[in-house]
């Protein structure tokens, strides 16, 4: 049986390359340092969705995506991952299995992990979606980032943005994590290189390296586990 | 995903208006609830339902109630993530908190919801093949009776072979909880065992009592009584993200030695829990020793009829029988 997929949802504006030119030049990083790309407007948000008894058609889906407000014109079955890459634009989740099996997708929604393929978009009304497009601060690779780069955390780095948002996950809930905690963190996440062992080492640098900084502050020395 | 409407009700009697009252065939489906979604979800996504409009749970207040007092009562939008890491939930039902923290992944915890992992569909994998028409989608055969049955069942199949995938639905049927479910005539509240239906028993295309129009509104779990304590083992082929081979709830009385009572439910090897009744009855009063614990594994698996490729999972469920009582013994769970 062949399907008609005709009626899946259309890229309107699919800017991969822009995206990734964007990116500019970092080699290792250029998957994670990124900016909106266009297709999609900054707005404030005006109206959340929740007034709306039924949503048929196009919906407007207004939420922050990595700090931006976004607003997007979805169908109801519109994933959140579609919404992104095949509206704004904003390619860093990577769409592979899309039925919630790789955890290429992974993002987080108000600080949780989740499967952007498994979550409509409409769910995202009104919160705040984090991409590993938007961990860089001034162009500086956040922690973990930094701490894939180090440990070479990544063969072809596919896997790489989902991963890398399941460990800021854990490590924003307890940066002292250990390896254990790390590999559940990372439970949800496939990487068919086999990038396991550097991944994991790179969460607990990671670790080390979010309490050094927070402990900075108040003068005592490192973090240490 | 073919399109679809979303509904957005506020209650479970607008929700429940929306629902058709009866199932069509699965093409021509005319709504679906859907909480968290990931299950539904992939089963739209690969065509094996196509409804023409879900009914989102997801403002319905009234099954949000949580309670962790005298009783555990957990409304059906209760998120697996959130009972996993409820830290009196693992002191007083460790089975319920074990079998939680066992579903999936991180990523799918966040979303998915108790009354989601008790009502998703099977696994097997003619049931999620979009061209495989079989027994439970209407076909005229269990595929798996005469194909590849690595994962269906050796207990209580037939005419279909699928085993049930919740881990919840196991540790929870293991805990005597109770299940209130809306109907036409208002709620109605029964044993969470007696919810879920053998293919013999009820239809063949659905795993429990549900009607099309019904929802599962809340789970209530008694506490367990003084000196009782409980565990959830499962057995998967990779230590990550993945659904049972085998899995088992035990809880007990266990004292100076001795098993004043058990309650003892197998997951992954029937169409529903399998509440393994002749090893139960045989373990109350018996001395806590690997000897007992052996022969309650061969009274559990003793009606157990393999199809050619899962006898492998006779003795593992033995083991995991053995194990359960090894780590309750050991004093690791509660």
């Amino acid at each position: 049986m062949t399907r008609d997929h005709s009626s899946d949802p259309e890229p309107k504006s699919l800017s991969r390359r822009s995206f990734l030119k964007g990116a500019g030049g970092a080699a290792a990083s250029g998957v994670f340092v990124g900016e909106l790309a266009t297709g999609a407007k900054p707005v404030e948000p005006t109206r959340c969705l929740s007034s709306e008894e039924t949503l048929e058609g196009d919906v407007e889906v207004t939420f922050h995506l990595n700090g931006e407000s976004i607003a997007v014109t979805v169908e109801p079955r519109t994933t959140l991952l579609s919404a992104m890459r095949d509206r704004i634009g904003h390619t860093a989740a990577k769409s592979v299995c899309e039925q919630g099996n790789c955890g290429a997708c992974t993002v987080l929604l108000d600080d949780e992990p989740v499967y952007s393929c498994l979550t409509l978009a409409v769910k995202a009304d009104g919160r705040e979606v984090r991409t590993a497009g938007g961990l860089a601060e001034g162009g500086e690779l956040s922690p973990v980032q930094a701490a894939m780069v180090d440990r070479d955390g990544m063969m072809c780095g596919f896997c790489t943005p989902g991963l890398v948002m399941s460990v800021t996950a854990c490590l924003e809930k307890n940066p002292r994590a250990d390896e254990a905690e790390v590999r559940q963190a990372c439970s949800g996440n496939l990487c068919r290189c086999g990038t396991y062992p550097h991944v994991f080492q790179a969460a607990l640098d990671a670790g080390r390296k979010m309490v050094a900084s927070s402990n900075s502050g108040s003068g005592s020395a490192g973090g240490g586990r | 995903m073919k399109t679809f409407k979303i509904h957005r009700p506020k209650t479970v009697e607008q929700a429940t208006g929306l629902l058709p009252s009866r199932r069509g065939p699965a093409e021509i489906d005319e709504a679906r609830p859907m909480a968290g979604g990931q299950d539904l979800l992939t089963e739209m996504k690969s065509y094996l339902v196509q409804p023409e409009s879900v009914v989102d749970l997801g403002a319905v207040a009234e099954l949000e109630e949580y309670e962790v007092g005298a009783s555990l009562r957990l409304g059906a939008l209760t998120t697996l993530a959130r009972i996993a890491s409820d830290t009196e939930i693992g002191a007083r039902w460790t089975a319920l908190a074990e079998a939680a923290a066992s579903v999936a992944s991180p990523q799918i915890r966040t979303q998915a919801t108790l009354g989601g992992n008790l009502c998703q569909r099977p696994r097997c994998w003619y049931f999620r093949h979009e061209d495989a028409v079989c027994i439970k989608k209407g076909g005229s055969e269990c595929f798996a009776e005469s194909g590849l049955s690595k994962y269906n069942a050796i207990l209580g199949g037939g005419p279909s072979y699928i085993v049930h995938p919740s881990d919840c639905a196991t540790a929870l049927v293991c805990l005597d909880a109770e299940v209130t479910r809306s109907t036409k005539r208002g709620e109605r509240t029964q044993p969470l065992e007696e919810f879920f239906t053998l293919p013999s028993e009820g239809s063949v295309m659905r795993e429990n009592v549900l009607k099309a129009d019904e929802l599962l509104l809340k789970i209530e779990v008694p506490a367990l009584p003084e000196g009782w304590k409980s565990t959830y083992l499962k057995f998967k082929e990779r230590a990550s993200y993945d659904f049972a081979l085998c899995a088992v709830a035990l809880s007990a009385k266990l004292e100076g030695g001795k098993i004043e009572d058990a309650r003892l439910v197998l997951g992954a090897v029937a169409p529903i829990p399998w509440r393994a009744r002749a090893a139960e009855e045989f373990l109350a009063g018996k001395q806590s020793t690997p000897e007992v614990w052996e022969k309650a594994g061969e009274l559990a698996m003793e009606e157990a009829e393999p199809l050619a490729d899962n006898a492998f999972k006779v003795p593992l469920a033995q083991g995991l029988i053995q194990k359960a009582f090894k780590s309750l013994t050991d004093g690791g769970a509660k």
